[in-house]
């Protein structure tokens, strides 16, 4: 599916480099002042408020730091950040930039998600034609000891890489397994040394703020989660693809938006978010509510609840990293569950006792996919109970 | 946040995220102190900042339990039964890997800690087959203990009736049966982080992860050392040393065989941990009773061998120097590497051929004592050695692989045709309905009888050095041990730290030995030289070591170097009882030491029964055309690459 932009873009209308340049006149705590200021929270959809990360990064005395790109958009349903790296990668490098200077790091990473592979030879460009006009490599725009350069790194297909700490360990050549927390990447992250981690997203938002300053951005939003935010809209909707809203927007403008008001549920957030029903469509999707990190699938009238669930569930079957005992059991025992729904054969009791399942994958995981894996199962046994309960006996 | 950096281990192949870890206080003491407070169920303890919670709840005497945390292991956190709630945190936290750097509140067994653990074993027993009456370790089993602590009287997700793989039979020595694996990955972690080996890994994703050697081959056909080191911390049947129980028990029903069993110092320290007892209880003379009982027609102390080890491994040694050093022969390859751990041997041929001239050409005790019998010991008893079966009771599971080496025949026969691991022998002393503890002692058989001190400390981590080095001062300086070292006990090679050097000048030298005289002319060129030896346990450390060598190091101007493939050495070897730790291993080690100090002999070459063999059978003396033939040995260079 072609990503497609809906309405222009705040992306389009920033001045090339203007972000950086009004960085390079900042100190380092002057930049993640602004950030810090502005609200924003992290775009991958775990809400971590960047300034805070910055400033751990920046407080860490090491003669190596990284600021590493997450590009491994692997989340189901998500392909906004495809869209940033083919349209407006300068603003993500950018960014990087930014943060390289705000932390003390004088190399960034992109860790590509391997099915994006078509895009690195457009993002190579860029980066030539960057270092060429001297907004990379050695005294950035003539400023002396300003100096970054960034690599590109191809993920291998796995959805566990977008984890910041399996990333991390993919990068170094090793089997993409999320690391024990803490330490924490920003102290011991490549290699050992201090890395902040970003999305996408987060980047290009970055260069935005430094170009029209913290104030512009801290207006849009709720006091919780400001700014604007990239939506990849899909599934029994009108228009899908790739929007553009204020953060809070609640799910039934959302809708509306879309061409998506028949909906009777909607998955924000993708696999690992919550499917919300439409009693709840008034709920806004925020940080303090509803979080997400840019993921929509609407379900219309005739979906079936527990295809949706038994989609879900088979993606984590095949991607938790096989790991931790919750989630590399847990979602096979969630998926057999649904199965058993499907057929008519599981009782209230299992349900429960699956549901209870779920709570302690939620809480023992070790990281966020097993974490957030039983949430669409759990939302869905919640609010599609007459649903999904009292399916017939298959015909053997 | 401060400058502090988690101390690792660069060195390491393992994965960074797989090394240990331990945070380092940080460098301003005043503002933060060393020290951290936390409450763990309502009890208040400071503790080092950097300490696990699990560390902090042990030191309260408040228990977690675990199963992919080991002791001797680096962190995993991935079995997330040890979870454990952090006040203001919102998920459960693995408290073996949650280092404690600020004040926090932990509660070990709320409702929402005791579901997780309970779904946890849930899970895993929904994909454990096997049932626990038909498995080795039935009643030291940590995945059984678990099922019984937490109450589990039934598979509520499910239990699997029927295999879900093969088991890998191929090694001599390891027997993989993954219907058992629980994924907790202590052996992958054991091979590359403890033993820097790295024939395990973990393979696939979700819920098709395995544990696999490279490209899933036969545990035989890849760089397998066979210390079973993975074995020992297994914490449930999934991995056993390839057990020939059946086939000995065969022999001894079997009225035509003459059944000789040779015991290792290190069983006898660790035995008493299957029969319940606390480690470091020595049951050498027990076990020679239940031994008789069970069926065997002779017992002998495989010190005997050790002994003849020293004599001829000594000897070796001595001939490389004189070649080096007075005949100026750059062939003569030093340092001189023991030869006495099949799992060394084994690592060395896979990871250092190149240095395979450096390995001393004797044959490990357990292999010159296999020689002995079928040759000696069967002329002078007058039996046909084709009606002697050889078992070997050792704490190695690499014995299984070293006695099936297509060379270790230089009898005519297989010269040793059983390797028995400390475990298995528990399992045949029960059988016989042997409680061995409780048994009168009894000695070992003639004409071996008599071993020495030096024989016991074999099985600890420098014992073969200084056994060597006893007989080696005494024999060229003429003097007495006892007064160079006190009670001749050469402590600066005891211990357990993972690589030691020693240098000891030879100040005064005395005539030639009689047993010597063809060899070496004098001692003079000896006079004044300053001895430099090494001793490394763990295949890590011998790693370290030999990349010391490559690298032009202080070890390469050595002399000599023990090396052990185990952590501890012997005592800790792959077919002693499980658990393992670095304490139990510690209490072994003292039971050893302890049988050394009770020994009246204490030299190797003082054994009167080592003087008789000498003189009766190998007649020509040390490293003779005899003693080369029988006693000695060759190695194959393997390499490390698999097709």
């Amino acid at each position: 599916m072609t990503a497609q932009k809906k309405r222009s873009l705040t992306f389009a209308s920033i001045s090339p480099d203007s972000g950086l340049a009004a960085a390079l006149e900042k100190s380092p705590a002057d930049i993640i002042g602004q950030i810090s200021a502005s609200g924003i929270k992290g775009r991958g959809g775990a809400g971590f408020p960047t300034g805070v990360k910055w400033n751990l990064a920046a407080a860490v005395k090491d003669d190596m730091k990284f600021i590493v790109c997450n590009a491994d958009e692997g989340e189901p349903g998500t392909f906004k950040d495809r869209l940033i790296l083919s349209d407006y990668a300068d603003l993500v490098f950018e960014g990087m930039t930014i943060g390289g200077l705000a932390i003390g790091a004088q190399k960034g990473i992109m860790y590509l998600r391997g099915e994006y592979t078509y895009l690195r030879p457009h993002l190579e460009e860029v980066l030539a034609k960057r270092r060429e006009n001297k907004l990379l490599g050695k005294a950035i725009k003539g400023k002396e000891k300003a100096d970054f350069d960034i690599e590109i790194v191809l993920g291998s297909g796995a959805y566990v890489c977008g984890e910041e700490t399996a990333l991390i360990e993919s990068l170094e050549g090793q089997r993409g397994e999320p690391r024990n927390r803490p330490p924490f990447p920003v102290d011991t992250g490549f290699m050992g040394h201090a890395t902040a981690v970003n999305n996408v997203e987060t980047l290009a938002w970055i260069s935005c703020i430094l170009a029209k300053g913290a104030d512009w951005f801290k207006a849009i939003g709720t006091e919780k989660s400001t700014g604007l935010k990239l939506f990849s809209v899909s599934g029994d909707c009108a228009d899908p693809g790739v929007y553009e809203f204020p953060m809070g927007i609640t799910v039934a403008q959302l809708l509306k938006e879309v061409g998506g008001e028949s909906a009777k549920a909607v998955q924000v957030g993708g696999a690992s978010g919550h499917c919300v029903p439409a009693s709840e469509f008034s709920r806004a999707i925020a940080y303090e509510d509803i979080p997400t990190g840019g993921s929509i699938i609407v379900f219309g009238p005739e979906r079936d609840m527990l295809d949706v669930a038994l989609n879900f569930l088979e993606f984590f079957v095949e991607e938790s990293c096989g790991q931790c005992t919750p989630c590399r059991e847990g979602n096979v025992k969630l998926l057999e569950g649904v199965e058993m729904l499907k057929e008519g054969r599981c009782s209230m009791q299992y349900l429960r006792e699956l549901g209870a399942l779920g709570e302690t994958m939620q809480l023992a995981s070790k990281c966020g996919l097993g974490q957030s894996s039983p949430n669409a199962f759990l939302s869905i046994v919640k609010h599609f109970k007459d649903e999904i309960m009292g399916r017939c006996q298959q015909p053997v | 946040m401060t400058d502090k950096k988690p101390v690792d281990n660069k060195d390491s192949r393992a994965p960074v995220s797989q090394r240990a870890k331990k945070m380092e206080a940080p460098a301003d003491m005043g503002a933060i102190g060393a020290q951290v407070s936390v409450v763990i169920d309502g009890q208040k303890i400071k503790v080092p900042i950097g300490t696990t919670i699990l560390e902090a709840a042990k030191s309260l005497g408040i228990r977690i339990p675990t199963l992919c945390h080991h002791d001797d292991l680096c962190v995993a956190g991935v079995c997330r039964v040890c979870v454990v709630e952090v006040e203001g945190q919102r998920t459960l936290q693995a408290s073996c890997a949650y280092p404690i750097t600020a004040p926090i509140t932990v509660h070990t067994h709320t409702r929402k800690v005791r579901q997780a653990r309970r779904h946890i074993l849930d899970l895993l027993l929904s994909k454990h087959y096997g049932e626990c009456y038909a498995c080795f370790r039935n009643n030291n089993c940590e995945l059984q203990s678990l099922a019984k602590e937490y109450g589990v009287d039934f598979f509520r997700f499910g239990h699997p009736d029927e295999p879900l793989c093969e088991l890998d039979r191929s090694s001599y020595s390891v027997v993989r049966d993954m219907n058992k694996c629980i994924l907790c990955r202590r052996c992958v972690r054991t091979c590359i982080d403890l033993q820097e080996v790295g024939v395990l890994e973990a393979a696939n994703r979700g819920a098709e992860t395995k544990i696999v050697t490279f490209k899933d081959k036969p545990l035989a056909d890849v760089v397998c050392i066979n210390c079973g080191q993975c074995i020992n911390r297994c914490p449930t049947g999934a991995l056993r040393a390839n057990d020939p129980t059946d086939e000995v028990w065969a022999a001894i029903d079997d009225p035509t065989k003459h059944v000789v069993i040779q015991t290792a110092p290190s069983p006898r320290a660790g035995i008493g941990e299957c029969f319940g007892l606390e480690p470091g209880h020595a049951l050498t003379f027990e076990m020679n009773t239940a031994l008789r009982l069970c069926g065997f027609n002779k017992i002998f102390d495989t010190n005997f061998t050790a002994d003849l080890t020293i004599i001829e491994e000594g000897t070796e040694l001595l001939l490389r120097l004189y070649k080096a050093l007075v005949e100026k022969d750059e062939s003569a390859a030093l340092p001189q590497f023991t030869s006495c751990s099949p799992g060394w041997v084994k690592f060395i041929e896979h990871f250092y051929p190149e240095y395979l001239d450096h390995v001393s050409s004797a044959k490990s005790p357990q292999q010159m004592f296999g020689a002995v019998i079928k040759t000696y010991y069967a002329q002078i008893n007058n039996i046909d050695p084709k009606d002697i079966v050889t078992v070997a009771l050792m704490p190695c599971s690499a014995k299984k692989y070293e006695c099936n080496r297509p060379e270790m025949c230089d009898s005519g026969y297989k010269d040793i045709d059983y390797g028995l691991t400390t475990r298995e022998l528990a399992q045949m002393i029960s059988e016989a309905g042997i409680h061995l503890p409780d048994i009168p002692k009894s000695d070992f058989d003639d004409p071996f009888g008599t071993a020495t001190g030096s024989g016991v400390i074999f099985g600890a981590t420098g014992g073969v050095m200084e056994s060597a080095l006893r007989t080696v001062i005494e024999l060229v300086c003429g003097v007495k041990v006892e007064n160079l070292f006190e009670h001749a006990d050469i402590i600066p090679v005891r211990g357990f730290e993972g690589v030691r050097y020693v240098e000891l000048p030879i100040k005064d030298v005395g005539p030639v030995p009689d047993l010597l005289k063809n060899l070496v002319p004098n001692w003079e060129w000896l006079k004044g030289a300053t001895l430099k030896v090494g001793v490394a346990h763990g295949t890590a450390n011998a790693k370290k070591v030999m990349d010391d060598i490559k690298a032009g190091g202080k070890f390469s101007e050595c002399h000599f170097i023990e090396f052990m493939a185990c952590p501890g050495g012997c005592l800790g070897g792959g077919g002693q009882p499980i658990p393992t730790s670095p304490e139990i291993r510690a209490q072994r080690a003292k039971a050893i030491y302890a049988e050394d100090t009770a020994s009246e002999v204490r030299k190797s070459y003082e054994n009167p029964a080592i003087a008789e063999i000498y003189a009766k059978f190998l007649t020509e003396g040390p490293c003779s055309h005899l003693s080369h033939k029988l006693l000695h040995t060759h190695y194959t260079p393997r390499g490390k690459y698999i097709a």
